[in-house]
């Protein structure tokens, strides 16, 4: 059962400015499938991504990646951080920004090779941009780099994808091929963990789902998760209770746990 | 012309100092500073070369005279201080990057200001020219900085070679770096400690006051002409190069001149001048596609307005009838003297022949009206078929959009819509 889990979050409190945003997160997820993180605004989507990947550091808590430490499996992880989260006027072409999927410590300092080249080829083939491949990445539509920072991940040539937001802002035909393109990853055994904003699509896109608002609320497969309970427990103002709390802990800066408690 | 012959062949020796010293200074701040301008963090540059000066005085104050080694220290340690301590202001309190900027640069600064005042009143430090730290004396560069300048520069581009990789993503991406595991922390600390090892350099000859133009000025204005990061590179360089040795010329030329002044000067004009003239980002370039533009939708509009002229006399099969100026303003009020201009450049374009007052349509001016009242109506009924409009409001729409069809967008109306020639209705 255990060589099952993709990703494993024990515990996991972080807070910024002294409050809570992810409040004592934990829960296993499976493998091979296509797995959605979805929530109201603010709560705490982005943050959970950016803990699994080590981003953020967390007051409390680990995560686990294929039951190791994040860094002895770097490489089976890839990260596609939020489109709007860097200036596309920078100057660089699609094949550069996608050249950064093989960037590793240990090539830093040499140059790139003949495979590198072609499995960054590859991948921007995968998302559609070939005849865009020398083109600078502020000439775009929005759709296009988003596919751009995909076919980045693609070239990771990782077996855990974690997403943030790449349905936002982008065109039909980026959705459906990035839709086509989930499919084939989860046909070649690879884990995707998408962040996810909109429920109407959810059920189309996932086969399994983590319902968050600061705290976990559900976790499962569709049928457990879409319940009406949930969904008004992180959507409905239900949780009024838990954010004034939070308010509270911000104000006073008080700590979150006692420390000993958490052994 | 002697002065400029006697400069470039370096006939006083002091000129082949001043020279190479804008020379090292000018390439080492234009590569690391593009970076910064590139991570937004230009503003820094402006804070770390005022902050340099309390380090400048405390290092005259240990050695007890001008030594490069214990001002380059100083510089740096003040320099590396007020970049750290902008970032501990912004993480650890609620005042935001702009307002730490402020703060830190004034406060080293008059610290730096007070030390100065106070080597100054003591008898061994009248003559220390402390005081060309302010605004630079690019003249009094002597060997032995020249040396400290080119080890400088020649430790940057060791790092750009060796860590260029490294140094694109974390300007891009810093998160997805980390995520790929690369040391971002030591990349961040290589690119600071360069450029304040640059900002250092150019003390002696720029001053703290002017400095922070050489760091965002150069790779700002070059990147007005180039989406090429290598090329952005260089022409920044390039720039700040013929900057450094203009300002020195023009001060060799002019005794009394001062050249780190004319450095940033001659630097601005580069800057004010790509904002003119870059390539499609360029005002100059921008202004003259405005002008295509306004003439294209005039040309348009008097082909245009020939056509339906002849549709409303049931003429339109043949577009043959020669019209007065007055019949074009009956169908569509144009301004008399545009007009005027406007058959002008479609007699030279071979669209319109003049006979007397009168004009008329050639084979391709024909093709080439019925085009665009067709490209009018097609977006009429585009518009008509997929959105909820009025039919009273769907001509105004068209009116501008028929001037921006590509023949590709073209094609794929027509498949759309089904429609193969000119739609009869005109709303």
């Amino acid at each position: 059962m255990k060589n099952q889990v993709s990703v494993e979050v024990h515990n996991l409190t972080v807070s910024y400015d002294g409050g809570p945003v992810l409040w004592d997160i934990d829960f296993e997820l499976p493998q091979g499938q296509i797995i959605g993180i979805i929530g109201p605004n603010g709560s705490g989507k982005t943050t959970l991504l950016k803990s699994i990947m080590g981003l953020v550091e967390p007051s409390s808590g680990f995560v686990k990646i294929y039951d190791k430490n994040l860094d002895d499996v770097r490489e089976r992880v890839a990260y596609v951080p939020q489109r709007e989260s860097v200036d596309w006027d920078f100057p660089a072409s699609v094949f550069d920004v996608v050249m950064m999927g093989r960037y590793r410590k240990k090539n830093l300092l040499k140059r790139t090779n003949k495979a590198d080249v072609e499995i960054v080829n590859q991948s921007i083939e995968k998302v559609g941009l070939t005849e865009f491949k020398n083109r600078q990445i502020s000439q775009l539509s929005g759709g296009q780099q988003q596919r751009v920072f995909i076919a980045r991940a693609l070239a990771q040539k990782a077996d855990l994808y974690l997403m943030d937001e790449p349905f936002v802002g982008v065109d039909a035909a980026t959705e459906s091929s990035i839709l086509a393109l989930l499919q084939e990853m989860k046909a070649d055994g690879k884990t995707v963990l998408i962040i996810h904003h909109d429920l109407q699509t959810v059920s189309e896109y996932f086969d399994y789902l983590v319902l968050l608002n600061t705290r976990l609320i559900a976790k499962g497969n569709l049928q457990e998760v879409l319940t009406k309970e949930n969904l008004s427990n992180a959507y409905g103002g239900q949780l009024t209770l838990l954010s004034k709390v939070v308010d509270l802990i911000k104000k006073t800066e008080f700590p979150i746990r006692e420390k000993d408690v958490d052994l | 012309m002697n002065t400029f012959i006697d400069f470039i062949t370096f006939k006083d020796p002091n000129v082949l100092y001043v020279v190479l010293g804008m020379l090292l200074i000018n390439s080492s701040s234009a590569l690391i500073g593009t970076f910064a301008f590139l991570r937004k963090r230009a503003l820094i540059g402006d804070a770390v070369a005022h902050a340099l000066l309390p380090g400048l005085c405390l290092g005259f104050m240990f050695s007890g005279e001008k030594n490069v080694t214990y001002l380059m220290i100083g510089a740096f340690a003040s320099g590396w201080l007020a970049t750290y301590a902008i970032d501990l202001i912004v993480n650890r309190s609620k005042v935001k990057q702009d307002a730490a900027i402020g703060i830190v640069l004034s406060s080293f600064f008059g610290l730096g200001i007070v030390l100065l005042t106070f080597i100054q009143k003591n008898a061994a430090g009248q003559h220390s020219g402390l005081n060309t730290f302010l605004f630079g004396q690019a003249a009094a560069i002597n060997k032995s900085e020249i040396i400290a300048f080119a080890i400088i520069l020649v430790l940057i581009v060791i790092a750009l070679v060796l860590f260029y990789k490294a140094f694109v993503i974390v300007a891009f991406n810093k998160d997805f770096a980390h995520s790929v595991g690369l040391p971002v922390r030591f990349i961040e600390f290589l690119i600071t400690s360069l450029t304040v090892l640059a900002i250092a350099a150019g003390i002696q000859a720029l001053g703290v006051i002017l400095m922070s133009a050489l760091i965002v000025t150069p790779g700002a204005a070059a990147r007005l002409w180039t989406h090429k990061l290598r090329l952005i590179l260089v022409l920044a360089v390039c720039f700040s190069i013929f900057s450094g040795i203009g300002g020195a010329y023009v001060s060799y030329a002019n005794s009394g001149m001062p050249t780190g002044p004319w450095v940033v000067v001659i630097l601005s004009v580069f800057m004010f001048g790509s904002i003119l003239i870059a390539p499609q980002k360029g005002m100059i370039s921008r202004w003259r596609r405005a002008r295509g533009n306004r003439k294209k939708i005039l040309h348009e509009n008097i082909l245009k307005a020939i056509y339906q002229w002849h549709e409303s006399q049931k003429l339109h099969e043949s577009l043959s009838v020669k019209l007065k100026t007055a019949d074009l303003i009956s169908v569509r009020k144009f301004d008399t003297s545009d007009l005027l201009n406007g058959l002008n450049q479609l007699m030279r374009k071979d669209f319109v022949l003049r006979d007397g007052e009168s004009y008329i349509l050639t084979e391709s001016g024909k093709k080439e009206s019925r085009r665009i009242v067709r490209l009018h109506r097609l977006w009429e009924q585009y518009l008509l078929k997929r959105t909820t409009i009025d039919t009273d409001h769907v001509h105004s729409g068209a009116e501008v959009i028929e001037h921006i069809i590509s023949p590709e967008l073209e094609k794929e109306l027509e498949k759309e819509l089904g429609i193969t020639g000119i739609p009869e209705e005109d709303y």
